[in-house]
């Protein structure tokens, strides 16, 4: 950062669902800053009301994104320098999902949706059976561990223009669980899967933007598993397997 | 107003690209088939229409239709290729390649129209 | 709301129509050397089998392209029920479809 600047002018958005407006304070810069430090400072000096949402603090738990700038980062692990324009930071809750309070979203549709397009692991082995030796070098685990590290934080869904226009569509973070899924040999629900997620609001709503990976955080392409689901499934229906 | 910034993104341009090309060359088409439907009845109906395609704004008219059309065709191939062959991590490079090849067509179209 | 089948639909006219775009983009680009007129463009195409099931295949494949296209700005700009969207999908598909078919007839029978 610019070492002249000393105070950050910082607007934060304060409201609820039913509206609210950007109100602005005056943050001291300091040389190593995230933006969850500059929301955390005005919480703990100047607005002891204001509501927003973290956990770990070091980009682990996903808990913590909001719009910075206009744009859906991760706070913990955002830097101001990173993102400040002149001396100025503007902090709003998450795009594409309902506001609770101030900057905390209600990220009920967003899990619902993960849920809905069966990201949920459904084992095919108990307790009793041995550990299935999976190779690392296995090409369709080699697939999986490329999307696997992802966080639940919603940047990519709320960078999502297909989101914002489709209410409907299950977006880039559950696609993406779901091809994980797909690609996990010990997991036993494929087929079914297969099916949720070719359905109305499924893979093949997505515009192919990549948006989502642009954004992502830890770096991952939901934009190429979605096309990889949309591969799946196309094979599976000309193969005829579609209800098996 | 302000466009978004996520908006301002190559690949999300070129999304946008593909978007209102296709709308565009969708709209056009029911003129397109109802013009070339004239020649059902009377070839005269058609010459006296095409007539109209001597004017030089016309002339532009139909290159910009067929760099929409190109832009179309190009960006589709790309996206073809993104959704069913491995994945490139070139893609920005790709759709700034379909639409200079797409200019490149429709200098093409204009220079052998006039 | 573009499901697995709409979806094929979609991607395999656009496959079918990438190589015939191109025959029409050289067309057009051959054809207008000398200004367009009817008996031209009617000299070559009339009677011809195979302009006649380019053309036709040409529009059996832009109908299905632009209607499921249309469908989704329309799902993603307005809120319509899943039935009327199919309603609109379908009328937009026959309509080109009659369109194009007299186009066909008009410039290959
Ligand atoms: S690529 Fe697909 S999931 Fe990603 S932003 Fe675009 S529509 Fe959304
Ligand atoms: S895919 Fe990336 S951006 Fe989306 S929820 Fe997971 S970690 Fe966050
Ligand atoms: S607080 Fe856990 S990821 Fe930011």
């Amino acid at each position: 950062m610019d070492q002249a600047v000393e105070a950050l002018d910082v607007k934060v958005w304060r409201g609820n669902a039913k509206g609210g407006s950007y109100r602005s304070y005056e943050v001291p810069a300091q040389r190593s800053q995230t933006v969850l430090d500059v929301v955390t400072w005005i919480q703990q000096n100047a607005e002891p009301t204001l509501t927003y949402r973290f956990a770990c603090r070091v980009g682990m738990c996903g808990s913590c994104a909001m719009m910075v700038n206009g744009e859906p980062r991760w706070t913990c692990r955002t830097h101001v320098k990173k993102v400040l324009e002149g001396r100025h930071l503007e902090i709003a809750p998450l795009r594409n999902l309902p506001v609770i309070k101030d900057l905390a979203t209600d990220m009920t549709a967003f899990f619902d949706k993960w849920t809905g397009a069966e990201g949920v692991f459904h084992p095919t082995a108990s307790r009793a059976d041995a550990i299935a030796p999976i190779s690392p070098e296995d090409p369709a685990r080699v697939l999986a561990n490329e999307a696997i590290e992802c966080i639940n934080c919603a940047v990519c869904y709320s960078a999502c223009d297909t989101v914002t226009a489709n209410p409907d569509y299950l977006g880039p973070a559950a696609l993406n669980r779901a091809w994980t899924l797909q690609n996990d040999e010990r997991d036993g629900a494929h087929s079914r899967r297969l099916r949720t997620i070719s359905g109305g609001g499924g893979c093949f709503n997505c515009h192919s933007h990549q948006s989502c990976m642009t954004y992502c955080p830890n770096e991952l392409n939901p934009t190429a598993s979605i096309a990889g689901l949309k591969r799946l499934s196309a094979m599976s229906f000309f193969k005829g397997g579609r209800d098996r | 107003m302000m466009v978004a910034k996520h908006r301002r993104d190559t690949l999300r341009i070129a999304s946008l690209i593909h978007r209102v090309s296709g709308l565009a060359l969708a709209l056009f088409l029911p003129l397109h088939f109802y013009v070339l439907g004239l020649a059902l009845n009377d070839a005269a109906g058609l010459d006296a229409f095409l007539k109209w395609t001597d004017y030089p704004l016309v002339k532009f008219a139909e290159t910009v239709l067929v760099l929409l059309l190109s832009l179309h065709l190009f960006g589709g191939l790309r996206l073809l290729a993104l959704e069913f062959l491995p994945w490139s991590p070139r893609q920005k490079a790709y759709a700034a390649s379909a639409v200079a090849l797409s200019f490149f067509v429709s200098v093409g179209f204009f220079l052998s129209a006039v | 709301m573009i499901g697995l089948r709409l979806y094929l639909a979609q991607r395999i006219s656009a496959m079918l129509m990438a190589p015939l775009v191109l025959g029409h983009i050289a067309t057009m680009i051959y054809a207008v050397q000398n200004g367009l007129s009817a008996a031209e463009i009617l000299e070559r195409t009339q009677g011809s089998f195979w302009w006649g099931a380019f053309y036709g295949l040409f529009v059996v494949a832009v109908s299905i392209h632009a209607a499921i296209g249309l469908r989704a700005i329309v799902c993603e700009t307005f809120s319509l029920t899943a039935r009327w969207l199919d309603l609109f999908t379908w009328a937009v598909g026959i309509l080109l479809l009659l369109l194009g078919a007299r186009a066909v007839a008009a410039v290959v029978l």
